[in-house]
């Protein structure tokens, strides 16, 4: 009844080609935005800020940029972790290296780094397709996680790789509150996912989702595989570089590289399969529901054991999560084996329709 | 060349034990197109299985001796790895036919998370051994021909020959069998398969427990010499490259690929290791496998695609 776009007409191609071409999507955004930018921060206190939403952001800029190479050109990718890692600790080595160097400008800088290894462990997919280019993904997570690990330089000699930032400064301002780093976050957050958004939609985007959908057929109409799928990987490698070094600097605050490893790749592979293959929207939907779910689970399993009168070892919590957590990613991929953003498109498919029957 | 020949006979044997986790994904991906990351928690789970069946059996039973102990706890074990493929068909797979290989392996490494849990709150979490009576001592190969000979855990080479067994079985198992027959009908076309009358969920039901068997095998194997704790399901992140390298499809590749992944391993941490300041076997398979799969993208043995419009 109030989701229609009847009698929205577009006069000029500006309109046609805006992001949201729907009156009601365009408000529920500003409402959103308006939410994250001011709503948040004003009621979520610190705990909040610190375990959910912080990591939400930044887990949410990593999974839409692996999206971005999984979910729109295909490429299967388990070395996310290392993209991340790569990121990091470029960015760290820029920060205590460089004098003057202005926060902002090294983790853009520590992209650019993931960019470039990112592309070099890219060129296989070139001749290998699927699950061996998973496979062969996997070279980069464990190289890098080696490479941090062993070569002392990276880490600034520092012992067993662990590194950290003291102070952040951004725009000569200290980032230093929960609310801070959170904006500093909201910001990145948006203006890639803006980017991400008007990529895909551009030609670029569609020649990905061409490769995605059948690489010879895409090529027989000359689209160049080396030029698509290259740029995916540089994309890709370079939002979740940044996302790798805002989880170092403003997450975690010192790190070591097992922050980067392996678990972390499928954690974000999780989130963009449960989320929705190629979109960005099932990004947020994805990040959202794992960085979620371990903390209910945690906060809820003793709560639960108390009631029946068990008290639950710690060790029996983290199994159980364990658990649940992989049931519940079964259960959700046969429910729906597109992602939550299929279950939110369908539900503004009936919203439209409401309270008709068709 | 004594320590030469000691460093690959080194390989060979662990290579063996990768082979044993990598023929577990190959049946898998074989019968059902599925790339099964549960591997290495299907081998954690029935290592788990047998250690504590292993000490519980003679408690339940007053059963003495160590030999009767294993083999119930064996048996035990065995039939858990049966319900547990049972249930992997009946409630994930059989509800997922059809979908795209990465929603398929998203599901299997949901079940690794599943079973990672389950197996530990079932069995305990602590560290576990399992003693099924295979010789510890090191011996000496050789002696007449190099100085000192050659140094070779007695250990490892009954693991190897046992894997050799193991894989001989297999082979004559899909060879000879006509359930083997059936399961290399359904790896070949699913629906040509079904159209004749194979069951494929019974097909699969039979596979995910040869790939159980295989797991228990490489379990008690690497159990009793590492001891059963969490870190074994890692072993499977060992075999994956090993799987790649010799071809997703094939047998006889998932084992040369294992021998030549375990001799590679070992020569590179010894000769070059120490240049690039050492625990390169950590990474060496998989760039190894990089680069192959540059010149082979099906690997080694595996079937070549060909694309078509």
């Amino acid at each position: 009844m109030f989701y229609r776009e009847n009698g929205q007409f577009k006069t000029s191609y500006a309109a046609d080609l805006q992001i949201f071409p729907i009156l009601q999507d365009r408000i529920g955004i500003a409402l959103l935005l308006a939410m994250a930018v001011v709503g948040v921060p004003l009621l979520a206190d610190e705990y909040l800020l610190r375990a959910i939403f912080i990591p939400f952001l930044i887990l949410s800029l990593a999974a839409l940029g692996l999206n971005i190479l999984v979910g729109y050109c295909g490429q299967i990718s388990l070395g996310a972790g290392a993209s991340m890692a790569v990121g990091a600790y470029a960015a760290y080595n820029l920060m205590i290296r460089v004098d003057g160097m202005p926060m902002i400008v090294a983790i853009l800088l520590g992209g650019l780094f993931a960019t470039a290894v990112g592309v070099l462990f890219g060129i296989p997919s070139l001749r290998i397709k699927g699950l061996y280019l998973a496979v062969a993904t996997l070279a980069a997570q464990f190289f890098w996680d080696w490479a941090f690990l062993r070569i002392g330089w990276f880490t600034n000699y520092s012992p067993s790789g662990s590194v950290g930032i003291r102070e952040l400064f951004a725009f000569g301002l200290r980032v230093d509150t929960p609310v801070e780093r959170y904006w500093l976050c909201l910001g990145f957050l948006l203006v890639f996912a803006l980017m991400a958004k008007n990529l895909v939609r551009s030609h670029i985007g569609r020649e990905w989702m061409a490769i995605r959908d059948m690489d010879v057929a895409a090529a027989v109409i000359g689209i160049r595989p080396v030029y698509a799928k290259l740029t995916a990987f540089a994309v890709s490698s370079f939002i979740i570089g940044v996302a790798g070094a805002l989880w170092g600097f403003v997450h975690l605050g010192s790190w070591e590289p097992a922050a980067f490893s392996i678990d972390r790749s499928f954690q974000l592979l999780f989130m963009i399969i449960i989320g929705g293959l190629g979109s960005i929207m099932g990004s947020f939907f994805g990040a959202a529901f794992i960085v979620v779910t371990p903390i209910v689970l945690n906060q809820a399993l003793p709560a639960l054991g108390a009631l029946v009168g068990l008290t639950i070892s710690t060790a029996a919590v983290s199994h159980t999560e364990f658990m649940l957590f992989g049931a519940l990613i079964v259960y959700f991929l046969i429910v729906e084996p597109h992602g939550l953003a299929r279950l939110w498109s369908i539900g503004k498919e009936k919203l439209r329709l409401w309270p008709f029957a068709h | 060349m004594g320590f030469f020949l000691e460093t690959v006979i080194g390989g060979l044997m662990s290579g063996m034990l990768y082979s044993l986790v990598a023929l577990g994904f190959v049946l898998i991906f074989k019968a059902s197109g599925v790339f099964n990351f549960a591997q290495g928690a299907m081998v954690l789970f029935a290592a788990l299985a047998m250690a504590r069946f292993a000490e519980w059996v003679p408690l339940w039973t007053g059963l003495q001796g160590k030999l009767a102990a294993n083999l119930v706890a064996f048996v035990l074990a065995m039939a858990l790895m049966v319900v547990v493929a049972w249930l992997v068909e009946r409630l994930v797979l059989g509800k997922l036919v059809n979908q795209e290989g990465v929603t398929l392996l998203m599901a299997t490494l949901g079940i690794a998370y599943f079973l990672d849990g389950f197996g530990q709150t079932l069995f305990g979490s602590d560290i576990y051994r399992i003693d099924v009576g295979l010789p510890k001592e090191p011996m000496f190969l050789l002696e007449s021909v190099f100085e000192g000979g050659v140094l070779v855990g007695k250990e490892d080479l009954y693991a190897a020959g046992i894997a050799a067994a193991l894989v001989a079985a297999l082979s004559a198992f899909f060879q000879f069998t006509a359930t083997g027959r059936a399961l290399r009908a359904v790896a070949d076309d699913h629906q040509a398969a079904q159209s004749i009358g194979i069951p494929l969920n019974r097909i699969w039901v039979v596979v995910w427990s040869v790939a159980g068997f295989a797991a228990l095998v490489a379990g008690i194997i690497w159990g009793s010499k590492l001891g059963v704790q969490f870190s074994l399901s890692l072993v499977a992140l060992k075999a994956l490259p090993v799987v790649i390298l010799g071809g997703l499809t094939s047998v006889p590749g998932a084992i040369i690929g294992g021998l030549i992944i375990g001799v590679g391993e070992k020569l590179s941490e010894v000769f070059i290791g120490p240049l690039l300041g050492g625990g390169i076997e950590i990474w060496f398979g998989y760039v190894l496998v990089l680069f192959v799969l540059l010149i082979r993208p099906q690997g080694l043995f595996g079937e070549r695609h060909i694309d078509r419009v």
